[in-house]
């Protein structure tokens, strides 16, 4: 009885230290249930914005397989825990609802999507790179050995990983194609 | 600063509570002029002749920091009889070929004690010099593309004159070169106060020297011109001056715009470079080992090791198939033999010679220049792969895109394949970006990608073990590189996504031993060591992944060298040698930053020293040293192979050996300085879609240029799909002054169309004098808009795209675009829509003699090939 | 409930400050007025110097990440987003969805760059003083026809050393990052009917969701207007200085991303001190325009924990020059008041009865 009628904020207003009710008697369950989503997380990631080149470190909030929270790192040198509004809209660019997750599949010539699965669609795109390169094949070019393929071209944005455009170049130069390019000459 | 990379102006700020003078030049009035010290609105495309006015200033009154200059360039070289100044040619160099555009460079070298073909001192690369100079395969604008980043190559030493009296001294040449700099030219070519001038060359001067550094810091304000690389020279030269170069708080920093541009450069998907800056093998020059490594064979400095780089990204790249016996298979890496950059790339897709493209996190629709051309060249390729977060317009062109409304496309005329492959986001893989301080910094993975989502790291590496499958057994020779490539990566998780750790680990290189070597130095060209990006040998030392370092800043020293893994050897500030005297003591105590310890026998400080720790300052290269050996104990320049900074460039640039400062292609204005309109040397892609703006016409009586805002990420695809970056900035505008508002009557908030002979497009407008109209002389007024470049038609936050107006004309030292001036008309109101549209523009290139626009289907010519129409011309 | 309003000695005169008055003048422990123990927590508050802002807006996006704020809709009743046409702010003003806001003042003015004193060329160069640039109108030509004076006031005091030119026009960019006061005396707070608004332990002012019941009493009383309500929800909502992360010892989220450090969180009375500090340091530097605005503890609102370094007068940024707390006429307000607390006696009682079954 006496808990219950001390969660009464007129109770405790009446008796307390808060005769306007303005503080410690107006709070609220909730209230005094209050913690941050960072406090509950399950775990800490330590990232890098994907934003612009300065490289604000980044801690990743998770939360039963869910990012719940993206801030910065106050440990870096670099940033010392800022973030710009991009940066601060980490979040949302990870979390959009709008981010498509599925493979999406235009023919020749239709006029709308369609669904493909992504091993049909890996194994169409390793059919068409065979094809092209073998199109474009030159083993000479004004009379110099070249050895190549005009067949296909790439063009990367600068928010590929190192790892992946090593991959990329290494991929690319052993099939022969040498139109690799990148958002770094732009 | 404030406006693109937010976060790092902290320390901008910091400096200027310290009470470090910030001074903001550029046309627009931004969030970084807002907090500056002093804002310089020059006229768009007139950086090299400010610079240019400040080299002037520092040289003719004596500014220059004479003992960095004296020691650390090649002030003091020799310049050849044969060279002329555009003093004395109207604007152009020696050697230049009207007929086909470019440069005879041979006229710019230095002068030698001996022929070079005959100073033993560099046999090879004498011999490769010739190679160059003499190939007609190899295009004069070529010649930069084959050089990768070591620099162009000198044949021998050229003579000294230590007094820097002697009038072909590069000092004296580049004394008569700027001599037409004057604070009235540049007041005059500017469109600025000459005392405005006169302020930043006080504050700059004042700030130099033993006891202070000036910093410049520049993005693509200075790369998108067509003299880009020379805007760079440009500020090189007056840093290099003012003794600003790798010293604290000095430096030329080019702020780079995305999360790891630095890194696509450094491990490059890029056409004319291999990983570390070694380039392309180039068809004409380069067909074994020993060709390819010609050039650095006698080389001094870090690129005499060519040969060993070379070799160990073979041997990462074939593994046990790559041997000395069979030149460890160079000859499986494809050659190059021209201009293979995106643009003409774009241009060969149109005519049909390219049949695939993978688009990867790019959206050339929407954030390269002349977005209808990119369009145009989607619409006739085979097959199209995108990977990206978001449906960019890049992915839906063929049913969304604004020739289908105006009637040059349609989806029933468009046969491109495509596929859009949901990639995953950089919470949901590991790996490392280098940010633009050449710091790699490992991020962890959070969470697994939704759906069918997944990394590039996860599609590159599936694909290749696809089509090696597929190929499996074959014996044609094409195929071998292939299927001798190292890709037995480890995998992880349900999805085997490739571990990105080992990708590193290789990319560092291994060592005999087979563990991770620590640096560049370990690296052999005997096929004993691997490693398939040099310059990023050590981030992987110990065994350890040197980028995922996190020690909190509190705990470390002022530079941080424990913090993430910046190449090379995880020195922060480059030529940091350059921070001592010729005798390795600090320039002054408060300037102290990497000394030489004389009780230790070794260089010291805060940083990484740049040099071999104990090569001591007064050490003079034996006679036949080579590489590092052979640079001098006070040469601080260890990658060019004299060890000096070059106030002159006798090679390596296609466009001259001293900046210039010529109008854009697209200019409303006389060039006040020379006879020569605009670079001589531009590259451009001619064809229907992409017709030129002749300059000083009537018809696009304006100067326009682009930029980016706070609020948004360039093409748009990771902001303007954000609901609370969307809100901040919720659709196209451009901003013009009060004046060319009450010129062409533009009300703030309504539409107004622009126009070029590209296409039309309509933008809300803000009316602002953060926008300035220049007074030149004569009266002359220049109006000038600002086009944020952000948008397109998907997203939250839409408008018309701003790079559809733009054409595409190129360096032609780096193929990089001139979209920071063009020029155009604006109208109040909105545009015409559909076919209207293109009669609307046809009318302003009939008015300004311009050649048609008018293309067949998906944007070929009517009745011919477009590749047809390219050797004739616009 | 007339025990309490008899019990509360700043109902017992209509005005003025008066000794242990509670609902205007200094207030020196508003957390203890609150009836927290005296080892609550210090008070806490932002100090937002502008003078350093650099309206990237992070704040405002840092806000609203952490808060799950849904996007602007200035009050529920813009159903498009679209160009304000108003510098770079599409916000338009604090509200229900937008607990930060960044304004963005265009000033202007022609100027006759004088010639500045020049001796050789390095002779100076040891010298790292202030320019010298004084600044005088000119009578000259276009750019005086051309001068659209954004606010009048302002450029009358226009400040040489903030304001940046680079030739016959000078041009002044002011941002300002606007957010609840947190004030002393805070009129939603105490016109609250339901006890929804509350003091916290840190002296801070926090609408409590469970609890409001959308009346919007709140509304009219901030002299800022700066509670606002949801319309799609009912309810009000505000700054909350991020209650939940303080209470466990984070900063807020918009001090925290603020890349410039021009919101800077903390103690308030450290803040205060480097507030004072920093105007000095701009007074010294000639920045006459430069002064704190909410600092003033004498002010009609007792000083306000969120205050603010301008470098122009409060109304060119879109502050109301001397707010004053409404609560001031407080009696006339009182009926209505306990009117709702009477509503809420009931209402809570009814759901204790529900949760006994």
């Amino acid at each position: 009885m006496k808990t219950w009628l001390d969660s009464w904020p007129v109770f405790r207003q009446l008796t307390g230290a808060d005769p306007l009710g303005r503080g410690v008697a107006a709070r609220s369950k909730a209230t005094e249930q209050v913690v941050s989503r960072t406090a509950t997380a399950d775990r800490v990631v330590k990232s890098v914005c994907p934003y612009c080149a300065v490289g604000c470190a980044q801690r990743v909030f998770v939360k039963d397989e869910k990012i719940v929270q993206i801030e910065g790192d106050p440990d870096s040198p670099i940033s010392r825990g800022r973030l710009c509004p991009k940066g601060s809209a980490s979040k949302q660019l990870v979390t959009s609802p709008t981010r498509v997750t599925t493979v999406r599949y235009r023919r020749p010539y239709a006029t709308d999507w369609e669904d493909l699965d992504l091993d049909t669609a890996m194994e169409m795109i390793a059919d068409r790179v065979l094809e092209a390169r073998e199109k474009g094949w030159q083993v000479e070019d004004e009379g110099k050995r070249v050895n190549r393929t005009m067949g296909l071209a790439s063009l990367g944005g600068a928010t590929l990983d190192n790892e992946e455009n090593y991959l990329m170049k290494k991929l690319y130069s052993a099939l022969g194609a040498i139109q690799i390019e990148n958002q770094a000459r732009i | 600063m404030a406006e693109c990379h937010p976060v790092g102006f902290q320390w901008v700020m910091e400096a200027k509570a310290r009470g470090a003078k910030v001074i903001h030049i550029d046309p627009r009035f931004t969030r970084t002029s807002a907090v500056a010290d002093l804002h310089v609105p020059l006229r768009m495309g007139t950086d090299i002749a400010f610079l240019g006015g400040l080299i002037r200033y520092v040289l003719d009154n004596d500014l220059y920091f004479k003992e960095y200059v004296v020691a650390y360039t090649n002030a003091a070289a020799l310049v050849g009889e044969e060279f002329v100044d555009t003093e004395d040619l109207g604007g152009l160099f020696s050697g230049f070929d009207p007929e086909h555009g470019h440069y005879d460079t041979g006229s710019w070298a230095y002068e030698f004690a001996d022929e070079p073909h005959s100073g033993a001192d560099d046999p090879q690369g004498s011999a490769e010099q010739e190679a160059v100079g003499d190939d007609h395969d190899v295009k004069s604008a070529d010649q930069a593309q084959s050089l990768g980043s070591g620099g162009a190559s000198i044949p021998a030493k050229p003579l000294r004159d230590e007094t820097l009296q002697h009038p072909r001294s590069v000092f004296q040449v580049l004394k008569r070169h700027f001599a037409r700099y004057t604070p009235e030219m540049v007041a005059e070519v500017c469109g600025i106060e000459p005392e405005v001038f006169e302020q930043v060359a006080k504050w700059v001067t004042s700030n130099s020297g033993r006891e202070r550094t000036t910093a410049w810091v520049y993005s693509v304000g200075w790369t998108q011109h067509s003299v880009g690389a020379q805007y760079i020279r440009s500020c090189s030269i007056l840093q290099t001056l003012l003794g600003n170069i790798g010293r604290p708080g000095g430096g030329i920093l080019a702020l780079r715009g995305h999360a790891s541009i630095q890194g696509s450069t450094d491990v490059p998907t890029l056409y004319n470079l291999l990983p570390g800056y070694l380039p392309m093998p180039h068809a004409a020059q380069h067909s074994t080992v020993d060709e390819y490594v010609a050039d650095a064979a006698g080389k001094a400095g870090f690129w005499g090791n060519k040969r060993a780089y070379t070799v160990s990204l073979l041997k990462a790249w074939f593994g046990d198939a790559a041997s000395a016996e069979n030149d460890f298979r160079f000859d499986w890496i494809p050659k190059i033999n021209g201009d293979h950059s995106s643009y003409r790339t774009i241009a060969d897709m149109i005519a049909g010679k390219v049949h695939g493209y993978f688009l990867v996190g790019e959206n050339p629709s929407v954030g390269h220049p002349n977005g209808k051309m990119n369009r145009f060249g989607l619409a006739n390729l085979d097959w199209l792969v995108v990977r990206d977060l978001q449906m960019i317009e890049s992915a839906t062109f063929w049913k969304e895109g604004p020739e289908i409304e105006s009637g040059e496309m349609a989806p029933e005329t468009i046969g491109t394949e495509v596929f859009f492959m949901p990639a995953a986001t950089h919470t949901e893989k590991e790996g490392t970006f280098t940010q633009t301080q050449r710091v790699l910094q490992w991020r962890h993975k959070a969470v697994e990608p939704p759906a069918d989502a997944r990394s590039d790291l996860w599609f590159y590496f599936h694909l290749g073990r696809i089509l090696r499958k597929r190929l499996a057994g074959s014996t044609d020779p094409r195929d071998q590189a292939l299927l001798n490539l190292t890709w037995d990566y480890p995998t992880i998780g349900e999805t085997a996504d490739p571990d990105a750790a080992a990708v590193l680990r290789e990319i560092n290189g291994v060592g005999p031993d087979g563990r991770a070597v620590n640096g560049y130095l370990e690296l052999k060209d005997d096929g004993s060591t691997s490693s398939g990006c040099w310059i990023y040998s050590g981030v992987y030392a110990d065994e350890v992944n040197q980028a995922a370092r996190r020690k909190p800043r509190r705990e470390q020293g002022p530079v941080a060298l424990e913090w993430g893994w910046a190449w090379p050897l995880n020195r922060r500030i480059l030529y940091n040698r350059a921070s001592a005297d010729p005798d390795g003591k600090p320039w002054s105590e408060r300037k102290k930053y990497v000394y030489w310890d004389e009780a230790a026998g070794k260089w010291t400080g805060d940083d990484v020293p740049d040099f071999e720790a104990d090569k001591r300052p007064d050490y003079v290269p034996p006679e036949g040293a080579r590489a590092q050996a052979a640079i001098g104990g006070a040469d601080p320049f260890i990658m060019q192979m004299d060890g000096k900074a070059w106030l002159y460039a006798p090679s390596g640039l296609v466009d001259g050996p001293m900046p210039t400062h010529y109008e854009p292609a697209e200019s409303v204005v006389e060039n006040f300085l020379y006879d020569q309109q605009s670079s001589p040397t531009i590259e451009r892609i001619a064809g229907p879609w992409n017709r030129e703006n002749p300059s000083l016409s009537e018809v696009f009586p304006f100067q326009v240029t682009t930029y980016r805002l706070t609020e948004h990420h360039t093409a748009g695809g990771m902001s303007r799909t954000l609901p609370y970056l969307s809100e901040l900035q919720p659709e196209f505008f451009v901003e013009v002054s009060p004046e060319l508002a009450q010129l062409r009557g533009l009300v703030n908030g309504e539409f107004a169309t622009l126009v070029s002979a590209r296409t039309a497009i309509e933008a809300k407008v803000l009316v602002t004098e953060r926008i300035r109209p220049v007074k030149l002389r004569g009266g002359q007024v220049v109006h000038q808009i600002g086009m944020p470049y952000h948008w397109s038609y998907s997203g939250l936050s839409t408008g018309d795209n701003a790079n559809d107006l733009l054409g595409i004309v190129l360096d032609a030292n780096t193929h990089i675009q001139e979209d920071k001036v063009s020029t155009a008309d604006i109208v109040p109101g909105r545009r015409p829509r559909g076919p209207e549209l293109l009669e609307f523009v046809e009318s302003y290139r009939t008015r300004a003699g311009v050649g048609s626009g008018k293309v067949g289907v998906n944007g070929r010519a009517p009745d011919q090939d477009p590749s047809a129409i390219e050797e004739t011309g616009a | 409930m007339t025990t309490v309003s008899s019990a509360s000695p700043g109902l017992s005169k209509d005005t003025g400050v008066v000794s242990g008055n509670r609902l205007y003048g200094p207030l020196p422990d508003v957390q203890g007025e609150a009836g927290y123990e005296t080892d609550h927590p210090a008070r806490v508050g932002f100090f937002t110097d502008t003078s350093v802002c650099i309206g990237c807006k992070a704040c405002e996006v840092a806000c609203k990440e952490w808060n799950t704020l849904p996007m602007d809709d200035s009050h529920g009743t813009k159903d498009a987003m679209g160009l304000s046409g108003m510098s770079y702010d599409n916000t338009g003003q604090l509200g229900a969805n937008s607990w930060r806001h960044v304004a963005f003042i265009e000033q202007s003015r022609a100027v006759d760059l004088p010639m500045p004193v020049f001796g050789r060329p390095g002779d100076d160069r040891q010298d790292i003083g202030q320019p010298v640039n004084p600044i005088t109108p000119t009578a000259d030509s276009t750019l005086n026809a051309q001068t659209s004076v954004l606010n009048a006031e302002a450029l009358s005091e226009f400040d040489p050393q903030t304001g940046q030119s680079g030739s016959d026009k000078q041009i002044r960019w002011l941002m300002s990052s606007d957010v609840c006061k947190h004030c002393t005396h805070a009129g939603c707070l105490d016109v609250c009917p339901t006890g929804a608004l509350f003091r916290t332990e840190f002296g801070t002012v926090v609408v409590q969701g469970d609890i409001c019941n959308g009346c919007g009493y709140c509304v009219p009383a901030c002299p800022y207007g700066v509670i606002d309500k949801r319309e799609d929800d009912g309810r009000v909502f505000k700054c909350t200085m991020c209650y939940d992360r303080l209470t466990d010892g984070l900063q807020p989220a918009c001090a925290t991303a603020c890349p410039t450090q021009s919101i800077q969180f903390g103690d308030l009375d450290e803040l205060q001190a480097r507030a004072d500090a920093r105007l000095a340091t701009l007074k010294g530097q000639g920045v006459e325009t430069a002064r704190l605005y909410g600092r003033d503890e004498a002010d009609g609102v007792g000083g306000v924990g969120a205050f603010f370094l301008l470098l122009d007068e409060p109304e060119v940024y879109g502050f109301p020059p001397d707010p004053i707390v409404t609560t001031r006429d407080l009696p006339s307000m009182w009926r209505a008041a306990a009117t709702g607390a009477a509503v809420i006696v009931g209402v809570v009682a009814s759901a204790f009865v529900g949760r006994k079954r």
